[in-house]
């Protein structure tokens, strides 16, 4: 099976210990660089109210949105709240450029716990 | 096999039920449910304060969709059953349509095609529609009922472009539909037909009591008037019409006018229904396999509508049809309210008047205060009780009138309690079954399990665990008693009181370490004070205190600021971002001015506003364009984001102003000059006034300067008009404007190195106490009033304007917005 990759850029792109954010596609994707040296790849809005997570302080493996402050872990994408997550993505380093996969189907609104996002 | 189980309804009673029969027996049924609203189940009670927006839809739900999934519980969202084949034991249901109302007798479904649901058992918990009395012109755009998640969202989006509310209906709902409505800045009216607000929890005179008292709120109020029609024009509502021909303005309707059960799916299966749908003391229909519980049921010629009543059929009917406990009987409820409208207490119970000559009626009133108590006793028991503006001893009332006790002598103690103050009943006198939490409908009996089985030993605990004392509040004393009785103390979760969770060492302690180590920076207060182990919640809090210790020296981290501090603008809800410019005391030039409206022209602002701190905030600025907008403003950062020392307001003082007796825009202005940019633990917003008329609201703020006659000037400290209105307590009089710069030094100074992140002044001062404070700051009782006052010295000799980092940003990439990336290769998955 072909999967499609992204070049993101050098590591050194992203500010030490915080996140930029990336139009893909169309989608926006917020790219983490954590003090120790670990880069995250989430989707940027938050389910709450579309805040811009790769504007938030991380720290312990979780982002906070900046907006109203829920929580997400950046490896699973699970939120504070059990009913709330955001998509992740697998990024990875290879010298000093970071690369994403990047799903072939366009992105669909996952199924999954989430579905009062509409609220 | 397990037996079928179909519950209609999954509102409040529904979801009840079948976390009582789940808690009983986890594994005996196949769970169905349908719900004709889109969404999973809500506490309907806290409906207001999303109107009000201070609760977020998602904090009032109650099981999450995870719930249903972990039971194993089959949902049927947007479906709505409208027939029980008796004879085949089936239930049909049909989607509805997107744009139908759950809770109208509406037919609008997505397709005809049936859902066919085979039951052993069927549980009705439909509940209940809002009644709308016949009104001409009903239903027309600008209309609403209030009712569900879906009518506050689209009250508040309608508001947005009216002036004037009408809420027809006086009661509890309708009252706060109206409170909803005033926090959209709208003119609100209540109409209500009946002679008083609340007629079925007040009598007259307490109903005028609350008149005034919501009059006194802003909201106009008028009773005794039936509304005929909504009058239009041009299709628009712009008056409503009364029977007596008279008619008022407004721009919306909004009608909260009482609720009637609904039973259409009861009546459809042949169901005995009289108001509502009749049940017997197991919850049985007239069909023996049927049950009915909670607002859609009749039982014993009562229908009920408090959530207390339906939590106990709940419990008797999971215990009927489990077969745990096949003896269970619901034998009726006394019914009683506590609540608070618009933030007026009120508790209700029994009776509201009486005309029997016998029994003894009691009543205190207190109208400058808004308090009204009665009290109606017939044979030594409680028969009635009316509690409004003061509700300390509603508990105890509550509990003797619920379980007909005798009560005491002395009346008096009823209304105002033991000269001691002791409550009359104590938490632990009551049975299992009691309800201390009247919100969430939790039991003493849970309470007490989170607290002896589940180790809870703080009322926070208990919370997360039961939901109890997460609604009102009102009932968290109970709480801490029973963990009090059950476990010798109630302890307090050591973190509160941490200076941040993720380093655990209060504040002191904190910067004794931070300082003797030669801590500064946030990486290094992790390493060193928390095993390496970085904390997200932690980081602005320690940076903010960093900078406060080591003024100039501190290494500065920016990731371990907030966004607002990375970039020197505050973020909105789109993303975008404020820029307010300092005006120093608020006094501005043409010139400014000039550059200011340049500016918001050339960069497409979407909204220029005056600022409630007399400055000039111009919204909607992305922040790629920051560094661009500040240099062509050529104007200082005013702050307007972080915490920190804010602005400094002024009335126009002694130049112009006829009754100035301190030079008050002199003074704002070297304060600003002076403070602009220190940073605390929570914002700081100063003013100064130059007479006691207090034109700039110098007593309401953290810190205010008040001139008084001869010249002199009182200091103000730990005022607030916030959510929290406070007014400052005074900490001295002063002769002159560098003694008044002094004492407000020193006392930031002493705030910033003692208060809690994100303490208030107004919460560190009433902590600390007024009094303390004096003999600190004024007195130097601890003789560390010059320290106070070099330290912050020190601070402000190494301000720097922020936005100065237009020219040359702190890192790279600090104002770069979203970076188009494009797909780049395509590879063979190799893992």
């Amino acid at each position: 099976m072909k999967k499609r990759f992204v070049n993101i850029g050098p590591i050194d792109r992203i500010p030490l210990g915080q996140g930029i954010s990336f139009l893909i596609d169309g989608e926006e994707i917020a790219v983490f660089r954590s003090r120790g040296g670990e880069i995250f790849a989430i989707e940027n809005r938050c389910p709450h109210r579309q805040g811009p997570l790769s504007e938030g302080i991380i720290g312990g493996g979780k982002v906070i949105c900046p907006l109203h402050g829920h929580k997400f872990d950046l490896a699973t994408g699970q939120g504070g709240e059990k009913h709330e997550c955001v998509r992740v993505f697998k990024v990875w380093k290879d010298e000093d450029q970071i690369f994403m996969e990047w799903p072939t189907a366009k992105i669909k609104p996952q199924e999954k716990d989430c579905a009062m996002v509409g609220l | 096999m397990k037996k079928k189980l179909v519950v209609i309804g999954n509102g409040m009673a529904g979801a009840r039920v079948v976390e009582e029969i789940l808690s009983r027996t986890p594994d005996q049924f196949e769970i169905v449910m349908f719900g004709a609203e889109p969404y999973g189940n809500y506490n309907r009670i806290l409906l207001s304060n999303v109107l009000n927006q201070t609760q977020d839809p998602t904090e009032v739900m109650m099981n999450p969709f995870s719930w249903y999934k972990e039971n194993h519980i089959t949902l049927h969202l947007g479906v709505k059953a409208f027939k029980i084949d008796r004879t085949k034991k089936v239930v049909l249901g049909k989607p509805l349509s997107p744009e139908a109302v759950p809770y109208l007798h509406d037919e609008k479904f997505a397709t005809q095609e049936e859902m066919v649901v085979p039951y052993d058992y069927v549980i009705i918990a439909t509940g209940s529609r809002p009644f709308v009395p016949p009104i001409e012109g009903w239903g027309q755009a600008g209309t609403f009922l209030f009712r569900t998640l879906d009518d506050c969202h689209s009250i508040a989006q309608y508001s947005q472009k009216c002036h004037k509310a009408v809420v027809i209906g006086g009661g509890l709902l309708g009252l706060e539909a109206a409170r909803g409505l005033l926090t959209h800045q709208l003119e609100v009216t209540v109409v209500e037909a009946a002679a008083g607000l609340m007629a079925n929890q007040l009598d007259q005179e307490s109903a005028q009591i609350l008149k005034r008292t919501m009059e006194a709120m802003g909201i106009r109020v008028l009773t005794s008037m039936k509304t005929s029609k909504i009058i239009s024009n041009e299709n628009k509502i712009s008056a409503l019409g009364f029977s007596d021909g008279t008619s008022i303005e407004t721009d919306m309707v909004v009608v909260s006018a009482g609720i009637r059960p609904i039973t259409e799916v009861a009546q459809a299966s042949g169901l005995n229904v009289n108001k509502g749908i009749v049940c017997d003391d197991q919850m049985r229909t007239s069909d023996f396999d049927i049950f009915s519980l909670g607002e859609c049921v009749e039982h014993r010629g009562k229908l009920y509508g408090l959530v207390e009543p339906i939590w106990e059929q709940a419990r008797v009917l999971a215990d009927i049809v489990t077969g745990v406990a096949p003896q269970a009987v619901y034998m009726g409820s006394k019914t009683g309210t506590k609540l608070k409208v618009m933030g007026v207490e009120l508790a209700s119970m029994g009776e509201k008047d009486t005309d029997r000559i016998e029994d003894e009626v009691l009543v205190y009133r207190d109208p400058n205060r808004g308090i009204y108590k009665k009290l109606i006793v017939r044979d030594n028991k409680i028969h009635g009780a009316i509690l409004l503006g003061d509700t300390e001893f509603a508990d105890t009332l509550m509990q003797l009138f619920m379980r007909e006790e005798a009560v005491p002598q002395n009346r008096s103690e009823l209304l105002f309690g033991f000269v001691s103050g002791a409550a009359l009943v104590k938490a632990s006198d009551l049975p299992d079954h009691a309800q201390i939490c009247n919100c969430n409908g939790v039991s003493k009996k849970q309470i007490m399990h989170a607290i002896t089985e589940n180790n809870c030993s703080s009322v926070a605990a208990v919370g997360g665990k039961t939901k109890a004392g997460k609604g009102c509040g009102s009932c968290r004393g109970m709480i801490a008693q029973l963990i009090e009785d059950c476990l010798g103390k109630v302890s307090y979760d050591a973190s509160e009181h941490y200076y941040v969770t993720g380093v655990p060492l209060e504040k002191s302690q904190l910067v004794r370490e931070i300082q003797t180590r030669g801590l500064k920076s946030v990486s290094r207060v992790f390493e060193i004070l928390a095993q390496g182990k970085e904390d997200a919640d932690s980081k602005a809090g320690l940076a903010s205190l960093l900078k406060t210790i080591w003024p100039g020296e501190y290494e500065d981290e920016r990731d371990a600021r907030f966004i607002n501090d990375r970039v020197h603008a505050n973020i909105q809800k789109d993303g975008t971002f404020s820029v307010v410019p300092r005006i120093y005391g608020g006094v501005t030039t043409p010139d400014e001015l000039m550059r200011i409206a340049q500016a918001a022209v050339k960069y497409k602002v979407k909204m220029v506003k005056i600022t409630g701190g007399q400055r000039i905030d111009l919204l909607g600025v992305k922040k790629e364009v920051l560094p661009l907008i500040w240099k062509d403003l050529g104007m200082p950062s005013g702050h307007a984001y972080t915490k920190a020392f804010r602005t400094c307001k002024s009335c126009v003082g002694t130049d112009f102003c006829r009754y100035g007796v301190g030079d008050s825009i002199d003074l704002a202005q070297a304060i600003e000059y002076r403070f602009q940019g220190i940073e605390s633990p929570h914002k700081m917003k100063l003013a100064t006034a130059g007479c006691p008329r207090n034109c700039s609201e110098a007593y309401v703020k953290d810190i205010g300067a008040v001139a008084i006659e001869g010249g002199s000037w009182e200091i103000y400290i730990g005022g607030a008009a916030g959510s929290t209105v406070r007014k400052g307590d005074l900490l001295c009089t002063v002769k002159t404007q560098e003694e008044v710069l002094a004492m407000i030094g020193r006392f930031i100074q002493y705030y910033r190195e003692h208060a809690k992140y994100l303490e208030r002044t107004y919460g560190f001062v009433e902590r600390i106490g007024i009094d303390i404070l004096r003999n600190i700051l004024v007195k130097d009782s601890l003789g560390i009033c010059n320290q106070l006052d070099e330290r912050i010295a020190q601070a402000v000799a190494a301000y720097k304007d922020p936005w100065k980092e237009a020219d040359i940003p702190a890192y790279s990439g600090q104002f770069e917005g979203p970076r188009l990336i494009e797909v780049l290769r395509e590879a063979e998955n190799n893992g």
